[in-house]
C-alpha cells in the first residue's frame, strides 16, 4: 500500500471518504478552518447549516433515514457546545453519528484561549465514546474507531474534537495501519443455549402473550423476522414510539403504540398479558407507567443488545443478550406454530369497543382536529411519506393516525423529546433519500426553535413539505396544565408570526387551512409543487390528545376520549 | 453492600474520568477508588469500593463494559480475596505517651515512620477492620492527621484476574473478557 504525505485536515476528508461519506452537516469558525479549506479536494458535499444544532439533527436524520452513519462538522467553543442538544438527542436514540469540532492549538488548550471548551468533558456522558486529538498521526485511526464504535453494537454519537495544529501538521497516510485498536469494545456478545431454551419454554407456554417490538428492530434490520415471529406464534405486536414501522400497521397481529398515549387496548393486552417478549426496546417509564403495577402477571423475556438495559427498570425472567435479528433467527428454528384463538378474539373485542367511529366519517362540524389532518395525510400519502415530526401533541397524533408499514418511515425525538428537531432532521432524511417523500410534521412552538433552517433546505434545493399543527399554544404543556394544574395556562399561549408570510421570505410556497375540506386540497398542492410546501394548518386550540396514562399512574389507568368525535378506528 | 471491583482499563488521558462520571451520572457513590499501574504496559488497574446492592453492582459491571476504555471488570465481593489498604496516621505523642503508643503499634503489627517531639506518623497497611481498630485506639491520644489509599485487592488462588496463570507466560497475558452472564 502506496503511503502518502497529507495534513490533518486532508487525512479528514480521506478517512470520511474511505468511510462512505457523501455528505455531511456543518457550519465553518476559526478552529475548524484547516478542515474546511482542504474540503476543496474532497467528494463530499458539505450541508451548510444555520445553526450547529441543526447540523447534528441533520445528521442524525440522516443516519435514521438510511441506516449508515450522519456526520456534522463545527468549530470549536460555542460551535461545539451549540451541538450538545443534538448529541444527546442522537444518545438516547441510539443513533449514530459521528461529530467533528475544531479545538483550539494543543498548546493553548487549558489556557481559555478564544473559542475554547472542553467539548470532550461536556460531552462525556451525552457520547457513547468521545475523543480529543492532537497530532495528525491520530486522525486516521481515531475516525475509523469513531465510525466502528458509533454504528455497532447498540448504535450512538461518537465525538472528535481535532485542533487546530493536528489538523495544520502533516503525517504520512496509510489506512490500513490506521485499523481501530479497541481490546475493551466488545459489541458481539450473544446468548447462551441455556437462555435461549428458557426463552422458548416460556414462549410456547404462554396463553397470553403479547410482543414488545421497539426502535432496536429497525437498527437490527429485522422486520422481516419479528414478521415471521409474530405470524407463526400467533403473537399481537405493540410497538414503541420509536419502533412504529417495525412491523406493518395494517397487520391483523398489530396492536400499535403502547404507553402514555397508546390505544386503551394496547396497554390493557399488556397488563392482562402472561408474557412479555421485549424486543430492542428499553421499558421507558412513557412505556411502562408505574412500575410497581406494570404487567404485574406476565414473565418477560428481554431480547436487547445493550447489556446494562437488562433488569434496569424492570426485572426480567430471561434476558437475551445481543444483536435481535441474529437472536430471532436463532428462536425461529425452534419455534413451534402457536395459536392463541381466546386472546387474540379479546383483543377484537377490545377494539370494538374503543374504536367507536373512524374519524374520517364524522360529520364536519366547522372545528378542524389535528386528528384530521394527520389521517388525511396519512390517506393522501396513502401511508408511504417519511414523516419526520417533533415533540408534543401533533407528535403523538402522527403516531396515532398515521399507519406506518414500513420501517424508517417515521423519523421523531423520543428519548430526549427534543423540541425543534423536526425541520432539521426532515433535511437531513431528505438528503439521505432523495427520491423519499418527506413531510415534516411539526408544532407551532416546535417549529419557531429551529426554523432557520428553512434557509438551509432552501439553499440545498430540497422538496420536503412542512404541516406546522397550529394551536397557538405549547399544546402538551397546556394540554397537562388543562389536566393537572387547573387550567393555568401559564407561559404557553403563543403569539405566532405569520407562518405564510414567513415561507414566503424563505422562497417557500405556503398556505393556511383552517377547514376541514381545504385540508386535502392543500396537501395535494403540496406533493404536486416541485419546490416545498409549507402548510399552516390551524386546528382547535384546546384539542388534547387521548388516551392518556397519567405520570407515573398505573398503565391500565386511562384518561379516555370525552366523546366519540376523535375516536380512532380498528385497524380491521 | 459493599462490593469491590477490579477493573482494568486502558492507561489513557481521561479514562480515570469516564469511570468517575460514570459513577456520577448513575448515582452510585464510591466508597474507594485506586488506581495504578499493572504488570503489563499501558494497562491500569483499579479498585473500586461501592455500595450497592446485588442488582446494582450487576448494572454497574455491565456500564462499566461499556466504556470503551474498559478492558476487563471483575467484581470480586463474592470471591476469596486478599483485600489491602495502607494508611498514615499522624497521633499526638508526649514524650511519656511514645512508648505506649509503640507499644499499640506493635499490636497492630504497624510502624513508626517518622517521630517529632509531640507526635508521630505510623503507617499500617491491612484490612479496612484492622485500620479501624488501631484508630479507634489512638483516638485517646487525639488524631491530628490521617490518610488512608483505599482498598486494593487481588483473588486468592492461582488464577489471576487477568486470565493468567503462574504455568502461562503472565507477561505476555492481556486480560481478557471475563465470562458475562446476565441470566436473572
Amino acid at each position: 500500500m502506496t503511503k502518502e504525505h497529507k495534513t490533518g485536515a486532508e487525512i479528514i476528508w480521506k478517512c470520511l471518504e474511505r468511510e462512505g461519506v457523501k455528505h455531511v452537516f456543518g457550519y465553518p469558525g476559526g478552529a475548524i478552518l484547516p478542515a474546511y479549506d482542504a474540503l476543496q479536494h474532497s467528494s463530499i458535499h458539505h450541508v451548510l447549516v444555520r445553526h450547529e444544532q441543526g447540523a447534528t439533527h441533520m445528521a442524525d436524520g440522516y443516519a435514521r433515514a438510511s441506516g449508515g452513519v450522519g456526520v456534522a462538522i463545527a468549530t470549536s467553543g460555542p460551535g461545539a457546545t451549540n451541538m450538545v442538544t443534538g448529541i444527546a438527542t442522537a444518545m438516547m436514540d441510539s443513533s449514530p453519528i459521528v461529530c467533528i469540532t475544531g479545538q483550539v492549538g494543543s498548546k493553548l488548550i487549558g489556557s481559555d484561549a478564544f473559542q475554547e471548551t472542553d467539548i470532550t468533558g461536556i460531552t462525556l456522558p451525552i457520547t457513547k465514546h468521545n475523543y480529543l486529538v492532537t497530532h495528525a498521526n491520530e486522525v486516521a485511526r481515531t475516525i475509523r474507531e469513531a465510525f466502528y464504535i458509533a454504528k455497532s453494537g447498540r448504535p450512538g454519537p461518537v465525538l472528535i474534537d481535532v485542533t487546530k495544529d493536528a489538523q495544520q501538521s502533516s503525517c504520512e497516510f496509510d489506512w490500513d495501519t490506521a485499523a481501530p485498536q479497541l481490546p475493551g469494545y466488545r459489541p458481539d456478545l450473544s446468548p447462551t443455549p441455556d437462555e435461549y431454551e428458557q426463552a422458548m419454554e416460556l414462549i410456547h407456554q404462554a396463553k397470553r402473550p403479547v410482543i414488545l417490538a421497539g426502535h432496536g428492530i429497525l437498527v437490527s434490520g429485522a422486520g422481516g423476522e419479528l414478521l415471521e415471529f409474530a405470524e407463526k406464534a400467533q403473537i399481537p405486536v405493540a410497538l414503541t414510539l420509536l419502533g412504529l414501522g417495525a412491523f406493518p400497521a395494517s397487520h391483523q397481529l398489530n396492536l400499535g403504540m403502547m404507553g402514555m398515549h397508546g390505544e386503551a387496548w394496547v396497554n390493557t393486552m399488556i397488563q392482562e398479558a402472561d408474557l412479555l417478549i421485549a424486543l430492542g426496546m428499553r421499558f421507558d417509564d412513557r412505556v411502562t407507567g408505574n412500575i410497581k403495577t406494570y404487567a404485574r402477571n406476565a414473565k418477560k423475556i428481554h431480547v436487547e443488545i445493550d447489556p446494562a438495559e437488562i433488569n434496569k427498570n424492570v426485572r426480567v425472567d430471561v434476558a437475551l443478550v445481543g444483536d435481535l435479528r441474529a437472536v430471532l433467527q436463532e428462536l425461529l428454528g425452534e419455534l413451534e406454530p402457536c395459536q392463541h384463538r381466546e386472546w387474540l378474539d379479546y383483543l377484537k373485542k377490545l377494539k370494538g369497543d374503543s374504536a367507536v367511529r373512524d374519524i374520517q366519517n364524522l360529520p364536519d362540524s366547522g372545528h378542524l382536529y389535528a386528528a384530521h389532518v394527520i389521517n388525511d395525510l396519512w390517506r393522501t400519502t396513502e401511508g408511504k411519506a417519511l414523516v419526520v415530526t417533533d415533540v408534543g401533541q401533533h407528535q403523538m397524533w402522527e403516531a396515532q393516525y398515521y399507519h406506518h408499514e414500513n420501517p424508517r418511515s417515521l423519523i421523531t425525538s423520543g428519548g430526549l423529546g427534543t423540541m425543534g428537531f423536526a425541520l432539521p432532521a426532515a433535511i437531513g432524511a431528505k438528503v439521505a433519500r432523495p427520491d423519499a417523500e418527506v413531510w415534516v410534521v411539526v408544532g407551532d412552538g416546535g417549529f419557531q426553535m429551529t426554523m432557520g433552517e428553512l434557509a438551509t433546505m432552501v439553499q440545498e434545493k430540497l422538496k420536503v413539505n412542512i404541516a406546522i399543527i397550529n394551536n397557538g399554544y405549547l399544546g402538551m404543556v397546556r394540554q397537562w396544565q388543562e389536566f393537572f394544574y387547573d387550567r393555568n395556562y401559564e407561559s404557553t399561549p403563543l403569539l405566532n408570526p405569520d407562518f405564510v408570510k414567513l415561507a414566503e421570505a424563505f422562497g417557500i410556497r405556503s398556505t393556511a387551512v383552517k377547514q376541514r375540506a381545504q385540508v386535502v386540497p392543500a396537501i395535494q398542492a403540496g406533493r404536486q409543487h416541485d419546490g416545498p410546501m409549507l402548510i399552516d394548518f390551524q386546528v382547535e386550540q384546546e384539542d388534547s390528545v387521548y388516551p392518556m396514562v397519567a405520570a407515573g399512574a398505573d398503565l391500565h389507568q386511562m384518561i379516555r376520549r370525552p366523546g366519540v368525535l376523535v375516536e380512532t378506528a380498528a385497524d380491521e | 453492600m459493599l462490593n469491590t471491583f477490579v477493573v482494568y482499563v486502558e492507561d489513557k488521558p481521561g479514562v480515570l474520568t469516564r469511570v468517575a462520571s460514570l459513577f456520577r451520572r448513575r448515582a452510585f457513590n464510591i466508597d474507594s477508588l485506586t488506581v495504578g499501574r499493572t504488570e503489563k504496559p499501558g494497562v491500569s488497574r483499579m479498585t473500586i469500593v461501592v455500595d450497592t446492592d446485588e442488582t446494582g453492582a450487576r448494572r454497574l459491571e455491565a456500564h462499566l463494559y461499556k466504556l470503551i476504555n474498559v478492558l476487563l471488570v471483575e467484581n470480586v465481593t463474592a470471591e476469596a480475596a486478599v483485600y489491602r489498604e495502607l494508611a498514615m496516621i499522624r497521633v499526638k505523642a508526649t514524650a511519656a505517651q511514645r512508648s505506649h503508643i509503640m507499644d499499640l503499634v506493635e499490636v497492630f503489627r504497624a510502624k513508626v515512620v517518622d517521630v517529632s517531639p509531640d507526635s508521630m506518623v505510623i503507617e499500617i497497611t491491612g484490612t479496612d477492620d484492622k485500620i479501624d481498630g488501631l484508630l479507634h485506639v489512638l483516638e485517646g491520644y487525639g488524631v491530628l492527621e490521617m490518610v488512608r489509599t483505599g482498598r486494593v485487592a487481588m483473588r486468592r488462588g492461582g488464577k489471576a484476574a487477568n486470565g493468567a496463570s503462574a504455568g502461562a507466560d503472565s507477561a505476555e497475558a492481556a486480560p481478557t473478557p471475563g465470562t458475562i452472564s446476565y441470566s436473572v
